[in-house]
């Protein structure tokens, strides 16, 4: 294994992203919204193709425009479906997302002939490709540091609205916390975040790092804030060992399980996911022996 | 060799590993009418449930008429909290009650017009006669547990266990629940109901189950309802309910309402 | 415009082929998904998607090791049927062992799958000799792509899903509706579970190569919430969730040939969106145009109501001709609203209305309509008063006469306690009894 300064960059900005995730992703799933953060990742694609219809550029200001739009419109609209047309939450969310990816991946067609975008990219994301960068300090990298700063601040600025509106919209609602709002705006920064990563990881990653560390943290932590911390701790861990699996050992055990020996190294961004599914499924061994063993309620690991 | 209709023996469950059942010890009476009574969260419905294998029970035995569930499943009807369901589903009343044959139907084979008579002729006896066709959103919270009970009805079964038959039904629907337990009753069934009511208890049924997480009493409902009692299965509570317990240990008393 | 005969009169083989395939597929994905939609699980066919990834992979990777053509997508088939059941077991340990709810259990495994099998994906793309097109038709969907063979697997799949949804049609019914009580009654809740599930593995394998992975969940969750709009009978939704995955996917691939160049998966789950929102629109049961509808109709009539038992107060209280603002000053209401319904009334021929529409009578019409609203509000009112235990769940205040809803004995009594209680007011006849 060859470290560079390119892998550095590979993991700093993967890191960078995973944390961004999983700040709103917490609350998605405090607030039962888990497969929010799917939908909206395949939900952004039209709102990304229009983006580039209208400027014709990939890095501008109407497709993140577009792409945030988008994911609004999907909680928005599939909200209007679960109760006016009284369809199941998971199905009018499911009606809304394909309908939407299905539209984006036509206007991705129709737009190829004007602008480069391919939608294997937005999937898998070019997080090898993405920091390569004249600069000192890759693009890249200072964007995902903006948006964890971003989601950071928001977190602490809102932090117990967000709690309350997860914990009780009624309630909050009733106290005069706009927990409609706060659910709103939860919607948009989570569009938001997907719309900055997708380029550089791809929204398959996002939607792992939206989910997988709160769930790991809420293993680990029972209050809130604690799972917000180590949920960026597991975040951070999953980056690192899926690059490092993904230059190192995976294409070693793949080939081994295969029978081959022409495997190159394996897209880092899939094994950060993959890694973080290993991270939370190894915990959750972990926290079922333990409780086995203490024979008490909820024990946690730690 | 028993005969009861339900025999629980130290029964415990427990839910994340928390005890909400302790060794509970019951049976049933055969040709009467059972209410399990006590306070929220005493364990009414997981005793049910456990009793039917619907919750893993930690530990303890079940007898139905002598034998486990699996040997006499057509004989014990379960009528479920309404709440249970989704009443948006697309069937219709009929449909619903038809459910009870399906056992009797068997595997793969269609409900035949034969089968939507008996579901018909349950509805007639809990008085939805007319309410067949109608899907079951369109009915009413006390519609809605009649269907469920000619559910049961139309199973033919000897035991009928019901979760909170009672709760928030008009007082129509109460009178067709009573009409219908006594008729069970004459024709030689046996009815447990998990009841929440305090006032009606006595009125309604002929033995009463005490129920705190332990059995506290058990036996018939004048015997059962002691202040004294009351106050191990409701504690400190009880101020409030003193008058209440007066008028019910009393059997036979006019209810104040 | 001659290609466009071509399609539509299927005169390739081809596109017989795939349109056939593709047709199936859409009607046993419609099927399934309606037990699916119902067992509140429509996401669970998202997650079973993006799960089949690692086995389609590994097993292309496989394929040369074990001797397989590397393409066959039987083979690929196998892999994706093998993973897909792996992720819904991951599904079912998470639900079991910890206290995270259902959807945060589809979103990690969703994911998680998806991103391993991202991964292995990227191993194989850079394999030299482009062998990774392959694969791609299977992310994205590509009924072009589709051989007789495959058809033939379709085919089979689709026959079989059909089949168990309508010898099982009753038991995956209960299951859906009320599990505890198919459990009590002896019912196998675990192993009619674990076939319905089987038969969204299926679907899921059987739309890989129509939808592909990412979409393929559209058409187990489409069509059947669209059917909902349409009918409360499960046994039409069911069968009108199949008809409308069929058309869109005929559709799908009727316009994809007019229009190569256009992915074909896409347009399917197009056509699908297209009829769920015309569905959501004017579904005859649950349609939001209908419902409005019945909610506009209902307060009219309140109004109608509300405006006729007014006027008819005014005239008992010695008044023939009623002004406007005798009736305005009945009860609090917007002025404009009780115009309208005077004109409206008017034009019925309910009312006479003087020509400055200020003030107006009864002929004899609308005096009956009147006494027939007032007799039976009044009615109702001394029956909730007197009735109050068991009143609530029998008064119907739509239907046209008490008589319909309460027996003859009961309103008689019932006309007694109104003499008794308002002798003065005057009770209105029932108008049924002076028609001839």
């Amino acid at each position: 294994m060859i470290w560079t300064e390119l892998d550095t960059w590979i993991v700093l900005t993967g890191a960078l992203t995973a944390m961004a995730c999983a700040v709103p992703g917490v609350f998605l799933l405090l607030n039962k919204q888990s497969m929010l953060g799917d939908a909206i990742s395949h939900a952004v694609l039209p709102g990304l193709a229009i983006g580039f219809l209208v400027s014709g550029s990939r890095d501008s200001f109407p497709m993140l425009l577009g792409a945030v739009l988008a994911g609004l419109f999907t909680a928005v609209v599939s909200g209007v479906i679960e109760r006016r047309g009284r369809v199941e939450t998971g199905a009018s969310l499911g009606v809304v997302f394909c309908s939407l990816f299905a539209l984006g991946l036509i206007l991705i067609r129709i737009a190829a002939d004007h602008v480069d975008l391919d939608p294997g990219c937005v999937l898998y994301g070019a997080l090898e490709l993405a920091v390569i960068d004249s600069a000192a300090v890759p693009r890249i990298v200072w964007q995902s540091t903006a948006i964890l700063l971003l989601n950071l601040t928001l977190a602490a600025v809102f932090f117990k609205e967000l709690q309350v509106a997860a914990f009780d919209p009624r309630f909050a609602k009733a106290s005069g916390i706009p927990s409609g709002g706060i659910h709103h705006g939860l919607t948009v920064v989570t569009a938001l975040t997907t719309v900055v990563a997708f380029e550089s990881v791809g929204s398959i990653l996002v939607i792992a790092m939206l989910i997988v560390p709160g769930a790991s943290a809420m293993l680990l932590s029972r209050s809130v804030a604690g799972v917000l911390f180590w949920s960026l701790v597991v975040a951070l861990a999953s980056a690192l060992a899926g690059h490092l699996l993904a230059i190192s050992v995976a294409p070693e055990w793949l080939g081994w399980l295969t029978g081959r020996q022409d495997l190159g190294s394996l897209n880092s961004a899939g094994m950060m996911a993959a890694s973080a599914g290993l991270i939370f499924f190894s915990l959750l061994a972990a926290s079922h022996f333990a409780r086995s063993i203490s024979g008490r309620g909820r024990a946690s690991v730690l | 060799m028993s005969t009861l209709p339900l025999e629980i023996r130290s029964l415990n469950v427990a839910y994340h590993r928390k005890m909400v059942l302790w060794d509970a010890d019951l049976s049933i009476r055969p040709g009467r009418s059972t209410a399990i009574v006590g306070p929220n969260g005493a364990g009414k419905s997981t005793l049910l449930k456990a009793s039917l294998g619907l919750i893993p029970a930690a530990s303890g035995e079940v007898l139905f008429y002598g034998e486990p569930l699996k040997k006499v499943r057509s004989r014990v009807a379960y009528v479920p909290q309404r709440e249970s369901v989704d009443w948006d589903f697309p069937v219709s009343a009929r449909d619903v009650v038809a459910m009870g044959l399906y056992k009797k139907i068997g595997w793969c084979l269609p409900v035949r017009a034969r089968h939507r008579r008996m579901a018909d002729e349950a509805l007639a006896d809990v008085g939805l006669a007319d309410f067949a066709g109608r899907q079951i959103s369109q009915l009413s919270g006390g519609q809605q547990q009649r269907v469920f009970l000619a559910r049961a009805l139309a199973q033919k079964a000897d035991l009928h266990l019901m979760d909170e038959p009672f709760a928030s039904v008009d007082a129509a629907t109460e009178q067709a629940i009573l009409t219908l337990i006594e008729r069970l009753k004459l024709e030689g069934g046996t009815v447990v109901c998990v009841h929440h009511d305090l006032d009606t208890v006595a009125e309604y049924f002929d033995d009463v189950i005490l129920l705190n997480m332990r059995v506290v009493a058990k036996g018939p409902a004048s015997e059962v309802l002691t202040p004294e009692n009351l106050r191990k299965t409701y504690g400190a509570r009880l101020t409030l309910l003193d008058e209440a317990v007066v008028d019910l240990s009393r059997p036979g008393a006019p209810r104040e309402s | 415009m001659e290609s466009f005969w071509r399609v539509l009169l299927l005169q390739d083989h081809n596109t017989r082929v795939v349109l056939a395939g593709a047709c199936l597929f859409g009607a046993a994905a419609g099927l399934a998904g309606t037990f699916l939609l119902l067992r509140k699980r429509s996401l669970l066919g998202d997650t079973l998607g993006h799960a089949t990834l690692p086995g389609i992979t590994l097993a292309f990777l496989l394929a040369e090791t074990f001797g397989f053509s590397s393409r066959s997508f039987l083979w690929l088939a196998s892999g994706a049927a093998l993973s897909g059941v792996a992720g819904m077991g991951a599904v079912l340990l998470i639900r079991k062992t910890s206290h995270l709810k259902d959807d945060a259990a589809l979103a990690i495994v969703l994911s998680v799958f998806f991103g391993a099998g991202i991964a292995m994906l990227s191993a194989i793309q850079q394999l030299p000799g482009g062998q990774a097109a392959g694969l791609e038709r299977l992310i994205y969907g590509n009924p072009a792509s589709m051989t007789s063979s495959d058809a033939w697997f379709v085919l089979v799949a689709s026959l079989l899903v059909a089949g168990v949804c309508g010898f099982l049609f009753k038991e995956f019914t209960l299951l859906c509706f009320d599990e505890s009580y198919a459990q009590t009654a002896g019912w196998p809740v675990r192993l009619l579970d674990v076939l319905l599930m089987g038969l969204v593995v299926l679907v899921t394998i059987v739309g890989l190569q129509t939808v592909g992975i990412l979409l393929v969940v559209a058409l187990l969750v489409i069509p059947p919430a669209a059917a909902r709009f349409w009918s409360d009978d499960l046994r039409v939704m069911a069968l009108f969730a199949a008809g409308v995955g069929a058309l869109s996917s005929m559709v799908g691939v009727v316009v994809s040939a007019l229009l190569p160049g256009l992915p074909t998966g896409a347009l399917i789950v197009l056509s699908a969106a297209l009829f769920f929102g015309v569905s959501l629109l004017l579904g005859q049961k649950r349609g939001i145009i209908i419902r409005h509808l019945l909610e506009r109709k209902a307060a009219r009539r309140l109004v109608r109501e509300h405006v006729l038992r007014a006027i008819f107060e005014c005239a008992e209280e010695g008044r023939s001709v009623v002004s406007l603002e005798q009736v305005l000053a009945k009860r609090p209401w917007k002025k404009n609203e009780v115009v309208s319904e005077i004109a409206q009334l008017t034009d019925d021929g309910l009312l006479t209305t003087d020509p400055s529409a200020l003030s107006f009578q009864f002929n004899g019409r609308g005096d009956s309509e009147a006494r027939r609203l007032v007799r039976n509000h009044r009615l109702w009112e001394i029956y909730l008063l007197n009735h109050a235990d068991v009143a609530p769940a029998r008064v119907d205040r739509d239907a046209d006469l008490i008589e319909h809803v309460l027996d003859q004995r009961l309103v008689d009594e019932l006309e007694d306690l109104l003499d008794e209680k308002a002798r003065e007011r005057l009770v209105p006849g029932n108008p049924e009894k002076n028609l001839p």
